[in-house]
């Protein structure tokens, strides 16, 4: 099961960026218009994400983390500056469904299977028929851990388990990046550290770029590469700290002197701004 | 992997243990009203033999049910056309509904101009719109059918409007990531959405409907359910008014309970279980 689709997914469709950056976020800024007043939610954001690289956005709850990710998945547009992932436009990005999407709530349709879940992108646009899967939705339940659980309503499954279904949906099209807004906010705190073994187990097999947004300093340690620090709104760039801990990474770590240090500095780093 | 297991036999463990609790609560939930029913109707018997109520003011249920007996063809030939009439009326109205309610979500100034009108429509008592329908229509099948469509119109506008909005904005953000095209959208998202909706709308529009085509028969017509009333009313025939009425409530009861087992079959994954029922 570890080993599933692990080398499939690099091969296929190559696409001109490789190589360069996945993502480049270039003096973004962004205003929502409240009460006939612009709110600043953005501010002067620039940050370079480099491909198979997972990074964690930290910060406080509402400074504009998950507009920064709806910027890069084009659901929103931003007010000045550029978005560039994998050498085009957010737009094209999405059109080519070089992105894949993980929001807060499983966001599942309760009349399909968890199957049917998982294959609902191959179906819009036809792209299962254009396109060969490098897994198969039920291969990716399988990826989840969800083996078995491929006819069951998502009604009958748990908030975790919801949210697996929605992660191998993200994956179903086989994106370069994946972008998860924080995807187990609401998941007790059992579940969520089992889910973040599981994400990066998955991640290592998948191998493609994470941007994974979390206001859990613990999170944002044990999971990434690099953490981007941002202030509160308007939110700008605190810090951007590497993790320096080996993957595969183990939940002892935690204990670890060295993953003190960084959940202290991270702490220190959002009580500076 | 393991733990998935667990979590799995733990959820269906609650889902096994709930279930002799509901058969019980189902039998209670049938046998209670049953009674209150068969109570009511001995409670109405005794007083009309209690105190010798003359038959033409109120008749007894037995009375009520021996025309039941005697008359029932008279009773089936006039039940007939209004169930047509119901039938017509409820499909026309609903369907001419439900395709403007779509055409809302998908254009502003569409909604904007046209559903200050329904309201208005919606406004005006359906006895006054009744008589100008039929001098429109005619005395005919047609003109029923029109004063059942409208009257049955309006509540499903209305739900499925709210039903096709009632989209999770998340669901919309999915949608929009996986580039989907408004008819996807309107095919994968809204339209289940809204299933629900409608058909608590259209559990209305049953009753409606026949109410629409019995004011309708009242108008203009010598046949019909709504004509019978009339007749019975004006001869003092009330045992057979009140056995007029009896049909009247069975026939909406039936499509009542014909919509409600549709509902069942194409909303499966509303009874699934538990946190998502509401």
């Amino acid at each position: 099961m570890e080993a599933l689709p692990a080398r499939d997914r690099r091969a296929p469709g190559a696409l001109a960026g490789d190589g360069g950056p996945a993502i480049v976020v270039d003096q973004v800024h962004m205003a929502f218009e409240q009460h006939g007043r612009p709110l600043h939610v953005l501010s002067d954001v620039s940050l370079t994400v480099r491909q198979g690289e997972f990074i964690a956005l930290l910060g406080p709850s509402g400074c504009g983390k998950s507009t920064l990710l709806r910027l890069v998945a084009d659901i929103l547009q931003p007010t000045r500056g550029a978005i560039t992932v994998l050498g085009r436009t957010p737009a094209e990005a999405r059109r080519e469904r070089a992105l894949g999407f993980v929001f807060q709530q499983p966001v599942l349709l309760p009349w399909l299977s968890a199957e049917e879940n998982v294959a609902l992108p191959l179906r819009i646009g036809g792209w299962g028929r254009r396109h060969a899967p490098a897994a198969t939705p039920a291969e990716l339940l399988q990826l989840v851990g969800l083996d078995g659980f491929n006819r069951a309503r998502p009604a009958q499954l748990s908030g975790g388990m919801q949210q697996r279904v929605s992660i191998a949906r993200a994956l179903v099209s086989n994106p370069k990046i994946l972008l998860m807004d924080e995807p187990f906010g609401a998941l007790d705190a059992i579940t969520r550290d089992r889910l973040n073994e599981e994400l990066l187990r998955i991640w290592s097999a998948v191998r493609c770029t994470v941007l994974f947004v979390t206001h859990s300093i613990t999170e944002a340690v044990y999971l990434p590469n690099r953490v981007v620090v941002l202030s509160p709104r308007p939110a700008r760039i605190q810090r951007i700290v590497e993790i320096d801990l080996p993957y595969p990474r183990q939940p002892a770590m935690k204990d670890t002197p060295r993953f003190t240090e960084h959940t202290s500095a991270l702490r220190a780093a959002l009580e500076e701004a | 992997m393991t733990a998935t297991g667990r979590v799995a036999a733990h959820d269906e463990g609650a889902v096994l243990a709930t279930r002799p609790r509901r058969r019980e609560s189902r039998l209670r939930r049938l046998l209670v009203p049953t009674l209150a029913v068969l109570g009511m109707l001995a409670a109405w018997q005794a007083i009309v033999v209690g105190f010798r109520v003359p038959r033409f003011i109120a008749p007894s249920p037995l009375q009520v049910l021996e025309v039941l007996r005697t008359q029932h063809d008279l009773l089936l030939d006039n039940a007939w056309p209004t169930l047509l009439e119901t039938l017509a009326g409820f499909a026309v109205g609903n369907v001419i509904a439900v395709l403007i309610a779509i055409g809302f979500v998908h254009n502003r100034v569409f909604r904007q101009s046209v559903y200050p009108l329904a309201v208005t429509l919606r406004t005006l008592p359906i006895v006054a719109i009744s008589p100008i329908i039929v001098l429109m229509l005619g005395l005919g099948f047609t003109s029923k059918v029109a004063i059942a469509a409208l009257i049955t119109f309006f509540p499903t506008l209305v739900n499925m409007a709210d039903g096709l909005d009632s989209v999770d904005p998340q669901a919309l953000e999915l949608m929009h990531v996986l580039s989907a095209s408004r008819w996807e959208i309107f095919r994968y998202l809204r339209w289940p959405t809204s299933l629900p909706y409608l058909f608590s709308a259209l559990r209305i529009a049953t009753t409606a409907a026949l109410l629409g085509a019995i004011i309708a028969e009242w108008i203009g017509s010598n046949r019909g359910l709504g004509y019978l009333i009339l007749a019975a009313t004006y001869d003092y025939r009330t045992p057979l008014l009140y056995a007029t009425m009896a049909v009247a409530s069975g026939l909406a009861l039936a499509l009542f309970g014909l919509v409600s087992l549709i509902e069942r079959y194409a909303i499966p994954w509303r009874q699934t279980s538990g946190p998502s029922e509401s």
